[in-house]
């Protein structure tokens, strides 16, 4: 079993997916002859042509629209924007076109295609190569939001998603991409759209979070381990739709919540994982449910690593959860 | 081509009529616009694909949309394919091959240049046409496809039906540019100016750019110059930004009459012949409403299928709700 990095994840099941699939076409900013700006799509153009693998001029909105299109007529595209920071010129046509294509139409032009795109901080890239901005598109009908944090979990969900009758925007934690090896199968196999992943079971605190900070998380669950707070954490992996069950299942059994996002925190995704489990688990819960986040401020360049959630803020909100 | 023009004009009278009598609830006219509409798309091949905008009545007939199916998404009721899903004038027919539109301006045209490339990809003879006002030519989207198109040089034509405004903005306000047409030479392909009240000569310009796309030949810009004889929607006043006498100066120019006087005068159409078309075309729009105001409104839980393939757990929960609970 080859060990991976992400983005060796990526690419090598981009290349699978379009060896099996001949309607698959890839297009986007620097993704042929260079290979994309993070090298996902290295060596594709020399397999596939220039047909396939498709150079587009600098405009996203153009990308997005011409993938619509495309699929329309029956190709499978899977588009790449360079970050999700750039992804607003496109931002009408994923809203009011992608997402709503199939439903406006009633059911007569669905649209088959997956956006990725790279996201989140850490890499040093200020205000627009940093941005979690998942919530946009978690609260547009429609639109399937997907994002794994490892490599093993990349490959899964990406087969589900170039699979998926429903159009799906993937985003991919960019520092993440060669931080992690993993064994990665090289056999075909998928992880189900809507399924979370429990990366550690514990009875004391339930943890949520998801894309890059999962791996923060694990610090601080670690550090939470030293002072003997068990707790469980679940990576939602499929933003849109959630696994309530797997979450609720641990509310349930611990009582207490802290969500961890890297985004801002006022309308961010975790507010609606707060409220589902107000909505329906209020008896089980024994603290308030706490947030972890980004600050509500625009991304900062020098205080990047002040900005983003550290293991430690994390465990002081774990801490308060216990303690409470 | 006449007879659809008359339809065309006669639909758009009697849509008029049921909005202001409250039984429809929206509607786009295009009075004024027929040559452009019948013309335009007229040459297309059954397999050609359209990408529309919300005036477009005329082609979705040409193209074989049936009255029945219009006034049913205008009505949104059960039988519209539509599924009653968009406000007026939203015309989607799959069978067709006329594409659904969003009513943000100017998204579709980007999309007409990848449906474009993927016949090209598929090695299919397939044209794909595209529709907008002069309004559009100000959206990003409208540089992007055509600048998309003049790269990978796919098979697609932009009809731009310049009605002189958008909403309430006088073209000349829209863009400093002579006219719309040049703006093709600045992506490296043709632009072709034609008088879009002249329904032979918007029929021959498209005719030519049609099949220059399919022969491989790349994008056309074609620029219809016409005029809005109505307002922008049933909900516009036109009389707040322009002269009646301007109106009046497009009212002698208009494609119905011109075209009536064109065939008279060549021996192709009586005045007996026309009065009976005329007639036909009445009774069977007429017709159309009376069944279409007989269908219902679709399904309360309708409201819940096509947002994805599979309805996900949280909406059959809504729907559930709404089913036990109601609105």
């Amino acid at each position: 079993m080859p060990s991976l990095n992400m983005v060796q994840a990526v690419n090598g099941t981009l290349r699978d997916e379009m060896r099996r699939n001949g309607n698959m076409v890839l297009l986007g900013e620097d993704i042929g002859r260079n290979g994309g700006v993070f090298r996902a799509t290295e060596g594709l153009l020399d397999e596939f042509g220039p047909e396939r693998v498709v150079d587009t001029p600098l405009s996203e909105d153009g990308i997005i629209g011409m993938a619509i299109g495309m699929a329309l007529y029956g190709l499978q595209p899977v588009a790449e924007i360079q970050f999700l920071d750039f992804i607003y010129p496109a931002f009408n046509q994923i809203v009011s076109d992608l997402a709503k294509f199939r439903y406006r139409s009633g059911g007569q032009y669905p649209v088959r295609m997956v956006v990725r795109t790279p996201y989140g901080g850490g890499i040093k890239g200020g205000l627009y190569h940093s941005q979690s901005t998942e919530a946009y598109f978690t609260h547009t009908p429609g639109l399937v939001v997907l994002t794994p944090s490892n490599p093993y979990d990349a490959k899964g969900l990406l087969v589900s998603a170039m699979r998926s009758p429903d159009p799906v925007i993937f985003l991919e934690p960019k520092r993440l991409y060669r931080t992690i090896k993993q064994e990665v199968p090289a056999e075909d196999y998928s992880i189900p759209i809507g399924k979370a992943s429990l990366v550690q079971e514990g009875d004391n605190v339930t943890l949520i979070t998801w894309g890059p900070m999962v791996q923060t998380c694990r610090e601080a669950v670690a550090l939470a381990g030293r002072e003997n707070i068990r707790v469980e954490l679940i990576d939602l992996r499929s933003l849109l739709p959630f696994d309530l069950e797997t979450i609720l299942a641990s509310v349930e059994k611990t009582g207490r919540v802290v969500i961890a996002h890297e985004a801002a925190k006022i309308s961010g995704f975790g507010g609606e994982i707060s409220a589902q489990i107000s909505e329906r688990a209020m008896d089980s819960l024994r603290a308030p449910i706490l947030r972890v986040a980004g600050y509500d401020t625009p991304f900062p360049y020098a205080l990047e690593k002040v900005y983003l959630p550290s293991p430690e803020r994390i465990l002081r909100s774990i801490r308060k959860a216990y303690n409470y | 081509m006449y007879r659809y023009m008359l339809m065309v004009r006669r639909f758009n009278e009697r849509m008029l009529l049921l909005q202001r009598q409250g039984r429809i609830a929206f509607f786009t006219e295009s009075n004024g616009e027929e040559a452009c509409q019948i013309g335009g798309a007229w040459p297309l091949n059954r397999g050609d694909w359209v990408y529309q905008s919300y005036r477009d009545a005329g082609m979705c007939l040409v193209r074989g949309v049936t009255l029945k199916a219009l006034v049913d998404q205008l009505m949104g009721n059960a039988d519209d394919p539509n599924k009653g899903r968009q406000m007026g004038a939203h015309w989607g027919y799959k069978e067709s091959n006329m594409v659904s539109l969003a009513s943000p301006v100017g998204t579709h045209i980007v999309q007409a240049v990848g449906t474009a490339y993927a016949a090209k990809f598929k090695k299919d003879k397939t044209v794909c046409f595209t529709t907008f006002g002069d309004g559009a030519t100000s959206q990003g989207e409208f540089h992007s496809a055509l600048n998309f198109a003049g790269v990978f040089k796919v098979p697609v034509v932009f009809f731009c039906e310049n009605n002189q405004y958008a909403i309430s903005l006088p073209f000349r306000r829209q863009t400093a540019s002579e006219n719309v047409a040049i703006k093709a030479e600045a992506y490296g392909f043709e632009g072709v100016l034609v008088d879009g009240n002249d329904v032979l000569a918007v029929y021959k310009a498209t005719k030519a750019a049609v099949d220059k796309a399919r022969s491989g030949g790349g994008p056309t810009l074609i620029e219809a110059v016409t005029y809005r004889m109505a307002g922008h929607s049933s909900s516009d006043d036109p009389n707040r930004y322009r002269s009646p006498e301007e109106t009046e100066h497009w009212k002698a120019r208009d494609p119905i009459k011109r075209f009536r006087a064109y065939m008279t005068k060549k021996g192709l159409l009586t005045e007996q012949e026309d009065r009976a078309m005329q007639e036909k075309v009445e009774n069977e729009i007429v017709t159309v409403i009376k069944e279409s105001e007989k269908v219902p409104q679709p399904p309360v839980t309708s409201m819940f299928t096509d947002v994805y393939a599979e309805i996900p757990w949280y909406l059959k929960e809504e729907s559930d709700e709404l089913t036990r609970e109601g609105s």
